[in-house]
This record gives C-alpha cells, sequence and structure tokens, in this order.
C-alpha cells in the first residue's frame, strides 16, 4: 500500500520567487506528524500547495495522495478524496450560514465520491453531537460562517468540520495561534478524538506548546524552505530550548 | 447622426403605430384628447437618447431601435398557453389579476371580491362614458418620455382600491403574461390603498415560449394612505431579447410604510423607474431592488425619491450581480424639500461582477434644501473574493457551487428585505433560476 501522502523533492514559487526549495515529507495512515520552523519558513506554503490552492508554481518534485498524483486534481477533488487544511486564518462568510455551509460541503464531496447525500435530520443530529462535545453553541451555527466569531471559535469551527467531514488527512497551520489555554485543550481534544490508524495528521506550528497537548509520532524542522531535521518527539522539546537559530545556517 | 432628423423619423414612424392603433385603444372624448397630449409630448423626444439627461446610461433609442407595434387583443390559443403559464408560477396564496398581451382576462384571474377590495379593469372604466375621471387615469404627475407614450397606448391594467382599515391578509398579484412575438403591450395599472389598511402587491412578468423579441410598457400608480403599509414585490422574468420599460408612481401619505423589493432577471433592454413622493411626515420608505443580469443584457434601474415632507426615512439599496458583457444602470435621487427637517435618506448600490466585460453606471445624486437632514450615498464594485472561494473549495465545492453560494450570500440581505415568507421563497426561487442556468 502506498503511503497517505508522500512530497518529493517539491520546489514551488510564488510570484516568480521561489519558497520551497525541494522539500520531501512522507506521511502514512495512523501517524502525527508535527511541521515546526520559524515564520516564513514556508510552512504555510506547503500547507497549501497540499489544498490546491491557486497561485501557487509547482516547478519540480510531485504529491502523491495514496498514490494518486494530488497536483492534478482541483481543491474541491482533493477534499472529496480525504485532504482537509485547517487554515491558520478561517475566513469569515458574510450571508451563508453555518449550517447551510456545513450541509452543502458535506454533501458536495458525498456527491463527489458517488455516495448519496445525508437527509437533513441525519445531518442536523451528527452537526449537534460534534458541536456539543466542542462546546459549540447551537447559535453559532446559526450565523454566517466564522461571522463576529472569536479567534479561539473559528479554530473549533474548523476542527467541527474536520469531525464531520471525517478526512483522512488533517493539515493543521498554527492551530494554536491566538488561542488561549482554555481553547487550545478544547481544540485539541477536539483533534485528539479524531486520531485513528487510518487517518493522518501534519500539525504545523511555530511554538512546542501545542504539541504538549497533540502529541506527534514524528517532528520535522523547516527552515527555508526545507526539512532541515527530522525525529522524534523529543525533537520539539530540544528547539524549545534551543531555539530556530541553529538551523538557519543549515538551510543557507 | 443629424439629431433633429433621428426625432422627427422616429416620431413619424410612430406617429403611423399610434395612428393605426386609434382605434383599438379604449375611451372616447378626453380619454380620446389626453392619449393625443401624451402621445405629442412623447413625440417631442421621441424614444430618449442619451442625451437625455435621466435616460444618459439607457439610451432608447440604440437599444429598442423603435416601438413594436401594438399587440392585437390575445385570442383563445393565446388564453390558453398564457393559462399555463399562470399555472406554472409557484406563488403561493396570491389573489392573482392577470393581463395577457396587455389585456386583463378575468378568466385567469383569480380574485374574489369583497372585504373592502374593489378591482375594476382599466379598459371599462376608460370606456365609460359616464366616469367623470377616467380621463384622469392616464395622467402622470412626472414628466417623462416613457410614461407619456404609456398612456398614450394603455390598452388594459387594473385598478385596485383598498378600504380604509382593511388588512388584506392575501396578497394581490398582478401578473403581466406575454405569449406574442414581436409586439408591444401597454399596461397601466392604480392602487390605492386606504388609511390604515396593510397589503401586499406582487407584480411578475414572465412569457410564454413563443414570446420573442416583446415590448412590455407597464406604469403603476400608487397611493399608499396615511398610517397604511404596503409591502411591494416586483419580479422580472421576461424573455431575454424582450425589452420592459416600467414606471411606478407611488404616494406615500403619513405614518405610512413602503417597502418595495423588485428582482430583474429577464429582459434584453430593461428599465424600472420608480418615482416615489413621501407626501406625508414620519413615513417609512425601503427599497431593495436586484439585478442578475448576463449575456448582453442591459438593466437600468432608477430611483426618484422626493422628501416632501418632515421626519421621513428612506432606505435605497441595489445590487446587480453581472456576468458576461451585462450591463446594469443605478440611478438614485434623493430631493429633500426645504420643509423636510428631521429627513433620513440613504442610498448604497453594490454590484459583483463576475466577468471582465460587465459593466456597472451608478448615478447617485442629492438635490437637499433643508437643513437639519442625514442624506447619504455609497457604492461598491467588486468580484468574488479568491480567499472565500478557496476556502469553499477546500471544503469540497466545485467551482460554480461556490461560486453560486457566495452570489446568493451578496443578494440574500436584499431577499432578506421581503417580509412575507411565501414570497421571500419566490423571489429566491427566481434567483435560483438564474443561479442553475450559469454555465
Ligand atoms: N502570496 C505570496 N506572495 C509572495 N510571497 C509569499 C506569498 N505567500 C508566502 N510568501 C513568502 O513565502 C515565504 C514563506 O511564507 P509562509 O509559507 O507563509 O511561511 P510560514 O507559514 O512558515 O510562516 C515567506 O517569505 C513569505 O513572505
Ligand atoms: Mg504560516
Amino acid at each position: 500500500m502506498p503511503a497517505l501522502l508522500e512530497v518529493k523533492n517539491l520546489q514551488v514559487r510564488v510570484e516568480e520567487r521561489e519558497i520551497l526549495h525541494g522539500l520531501t515529507l512522507t506521511v502514512n495512515a495512523g501517524e502525527v506528524h508535527a511541521i515546526m520552523g520559524p515564520n516564513g519558513s514556508g510552512k504555510s506554503t506547503l500547507s497549501h500547495v497540499i489544498a490546491g490552492k491557486p497561485g501557487y508554481e509547482v516547478t519540480g518534485g510531485e504529491i502523491l495522495f495514496k498514490g494518486e498524483d494530488l497536483l492534478e486534481m482541483e481543491a474541491d477533488e482533493r477534499a472529496a478524496k480525504g485532504v482537509f487544511l485547517a487554515f491558520q486564518y478561517p475566513v469569515e462568510i458574510p450571508g451563508v450560514a453555518t449550517m447551510t455551509f456545513l450541509r452543502t460541503a458535506l454533501n458536495a464531496q458525498r456527491k463527489a465520491r458517488g455516495e448519496s447525500e445525508f437527509s437533513t435530520p441525519d445531518f442536523l443530529k451528527k452537526v449537534r453531537e460534534v458541536a456539543a462535545s466542542l462546546n459549540i453553541p447551537q447559535d453559532m451555527l446559526r450565523r454566517g460562517v466564522n461571522v463576529g466569531f472569536s479567534g479561539g471559535e473559528k479554530k473549533r469551527n474548523e476542527v467541527l468540520q474536520m469531525a464531520l467531514f471525517q478526512p483522512s488527512l488533517c493539515i493543521l497551520d498554527e492551530m494554536d495561534s491566538g488561542l488561549d489555554i482554555d481553547a487550545l485543550r478544547i481544540a485539541s481534544e477536539g483533534v485528539n478524538a479524531l486520531r485513528s490508524s487510518e487517518r493522518a495528521m501534519v500539525v504545523i506550528t511555530h511554538y512546542q506548546r501545542l504539541l504538549n497537548y497533540i502529541v506527534p509520532d514524528h517532528v520535522h524542522v523547516m527552515s527555508k524552505g526545507r526539512v532541515v531535521k527530522t525525529g522524534g518527539k523529543e525533537l520539539a522539546l530540544e528547539l524549545e530550548a534551543s531555539g530556530y537559530a541553529q538551523y538557519e545556517d543549515v538551510a543557507a | 447622426m443629424n439629431v433633429a432628423l433621428a426625432k422627427t423619423t422616429t416620431g413619424a414612424t410612430l406617429d403611423g403605430t399610434f395612428a393605426a392603433a386609434r382605434g383599438r385603444l379604449p375611451g372616447t372624448g378626453p380619454v380620446v384628447e389626453t392619449r393625443q397630449r401624451a402621445f405629442d409630448q412623447f413625440a417631442v423626444t421621441g424614444l430618449p437618447t442619451r442625451r437625455v439627461e435621466e435616460w444618459k446610461y439607457t439610451d432608447l433609442r440604440r437599444l429598442l431601435g423603435d416601438v413594436a407595434p401594438l399587440a392585437g387583443a390575445p385570442d383563445q390559443a393565446a388564453l390558453a398557453e398564457a393559462r399555463k403559464a399562470v399555472a406554472a408560477l409557484k406563488d403561493g396564496d396570491t389573489q392573482k389579476l392577470v393581463l395577457v398581451d396587455g389585456v386583463f382576462a378575468a378568466d385567469l384571474s383569480s380574485f374574489s371580491a369583497g372585504n373592502g377590495v374593489t378591482v375594476h379593469a382599466l379598459s371599462a372604466v376608460l370606456a365609460d362614458d359616464t366616469s367623470a375621471v377616467r380621463a384622469d387615469l392616464l395622467l402622470s404627475t412626472v414628466n417623462d418620455p416613457m410614461l407619456a407614450l404609456n398612456a398614450a397606448f394603455a390598452t388594459d391594467g387594473v385598478i385596485i382600491s383598498v378600504a380604509d382599515g382593511i388588512d388584506c391578509a392575501t396578497p394581490l398579484q398582478i401578473v403581466h403574461v406575454t405569449t406574442k412575438p414581436n409586439t408591444a403591450a401597454f399596461t397601466r395599472s392604480l392602487i390605492r390603498i386606504g388609511s390604515k389598511a396593510k397589503v401586499t402587491l406582487v407584480e411578475t412578468f414572465v412569457a410564454t415560449e413563443a414570446a420573442k423579441a416583446y415590448q412590455v410598457h407597464d406604469t403603476t400608480v400608487m397611493w399608499v394612505g396615511d398610517d397604511a403599509d404596503l409591502q411591494h414585490v416586483r419580479v422580472m422574468e421576461d424573455a431575454h431579447d424582450a425589452a420592459s420599460i416600467a414606471s411606478a408612481i407611488v404616494t406615500v401619505g403619513a405614518r405610512a410604510k413602503f417597502n418595495t423589493f423588485s428582482l430583474t432577471t429577464g429582459g434584453g433592454v430593461s428599465r424600472y423607474q420608480s418615482f416615489i413622493t413621501l407626501a406625508g411626515e414620519n413615513s417609512e420608505l425601503s427599497t431593495n431592488s436586484v439585478h442578475l443580469l448576463r449575456g448582453q443584457q442591459h438593466g437600468d434601474c432608477t430611483f426618484v425619491i422626493d422628501h416632501a415632507k418632515p421626519g421621513c426615512l428612506s432606505r435605497e439599496t441595489f445590487r446587480a450581480v453581472l456576468d458576461d458583457r451585462a450591463h446594469s444602470v443605478f440611478q438614485g435621487k434623493i430631493s429633500v424639500h426645504q420643509i423636510a427637517q428631521q429627513t433620513d435618506g440613504k442610498m448604497m448600490s453594490r454590484a459583483l461582477l463576475l466577468s471582465d466585460d460587465a459593466e456597472i453606471d451608478n448615478k447617485p445624486e442629492l438635490e437637499i434644501f433643508a437643513d437639519d437632514v442625514q442624506c447619504g450615498h455609497g457604492a461598491t464594485v467588486g468580484a468574488l473574493d479568491d480567499s472565500l472561494l478557496f476556502y469553499l473549495r477546500a471544503r469540497g465545492l466545485p467551482e460554480k457551487e461556490a461560486e453560486s453560494l457566495l452570489i446568493q450570500a451578496f443578494v440574500g440581505e436584499a431577499l432578506e428585505s421581503i417580509v412575507n415568507d411565501d414570497l421571500r421563497d419566490v423571489a429566491i426561487g427566481a434567483a435560483e433560476r438564474w443561479l442553475g442556468t450559469r454555465v
């Protein structure tokens, strides 16, 4: 069986400037990987390219998802195949009620996979259950997507979607940014509840703190568009003590 | 081209049309005289060009070419087709008054008289030689060539009167159905809402399959009495090669509420011009207009709001979603008379351009003679937000679905202004039909 995600020697440009200079990463089902690195090292770029955001030019390398060429697919096809990106900055969509959005998205994914659409009562029941487990009040679901949500609520809304869509690859981009300890704990519990042998997680973070809550199997250090070191969860603690400075030279 | 020549040419062509139609137009004596005066007034300019300030962005001479010959009265086959078109409307529970090719069709209507509401066909009243007011039915307080043309040619329409204090629970609906190609229908309806009365009025414009390249010329005159409440919903889904030139002349009394919503998805060339006078103190006016246009459609939404008395509030919003080479015009004018202190009038135009070739012209105008007023206007023009689109696509929505959801969100606020649930669904349905036929 192929790895869930294989990023091989990926080179990416944004507006004529190369941001990723040959990045390689393999993630198997059941694993949790952490990607750490200073601001500007290319973590979000990697997550965007995997999710299929337009505006990035892949000039070399490949991304395989369950053995399939991900770069050939539109973002919505990737989502239907099981790729999920929890955004660093979830957008606000005024005028689109959260409930409507969730149902439209879930049914679009199911339709793309040739599955039947969820019936409304089943769907509502499912959303209410998941929302309750994440301490998301019902009235939040009636509001526009992320409109008037606090930073913590926006992140919880991302976790809610993850729980609802049940993707096989979850990429969490700086889930901890802007969260206080309580919000971080609730969101992390939501994520941990989704850990399974069929699913992999890629947790992107600047700080070690998040990894106390979501404990990774593997840690990668990124600097200047490359993975410069890979190790176990102890690598995160090392980084916390010594900082990223030592890796700046390696990448240079 | 020589302007004077173009004017006479058009006038002359139409002179023949008017002469030919005269025998068919209801009314004698003063009605005939009023029609002739109206036609003479029209003939001064002919179809307005961009040189007529009020029609600057909608040059009818260029867009329409000419006025089509008057549609003949519908025969049995036309009525049968129209009946199907009316049956296909999903308008919930309304009292329908149906006009087919400009002629009131009692058999297709579902109006039950009584309960303080009366309805007459305009043609019957115009033809009634004992009526002292019949010629007045064709007069306008507004000087406009297309209003004049409508008065000259009006064949029929409905005259609705709602007595004081009547709460008309079931909406009244005027349905315009066109069944014939290459002809013009001229309709004129008058609605008087008594004081303290509460009414919902719907205007629907549709056509049968056979109708192509036709013209709809309509005028609706409304009086909203003191303390009355008129909820007005207009949905225009005429054929994309048709023209629709419609006017509303509304007089609002004191402490009254007038809430008007209009959705335009049809018509190759359309203009809906609304002249609203707030003629009593402390009334509230809310107008919400939506254009959903594509292809080569040209749509014009013109609102002239006259704050003639103190303490009135007016809110105008216009939203356009424009694809392909579609062209939208929003002209909003707020006039505040010297005595109309404590006027609060605002207008806002927002356009969403789905294509680089789509175009919007905004012409806001404030004319203020009172000193203690709050008036303002604003306009935004933009494309769909890429970051929102990516978020939706990353959640599994294909491109068109993601766009549709954002377009729905954009027009949603205007649709929310419709109070009646069924009618809001009607408008949502029309908007969804437009979205559903996006390629
Ligand atoms: N859209 C963009 N246009 C230009 N430069 C960009 C764009 N996105 C990212 N970059 C640049 O790419 C580099 C990596 O950014 P990013 O992937 O956001 O890093 P990280 O998430 O690790 O902080 C930075 O130098 C950033 O300025
Ligand atoms: Mg980042």
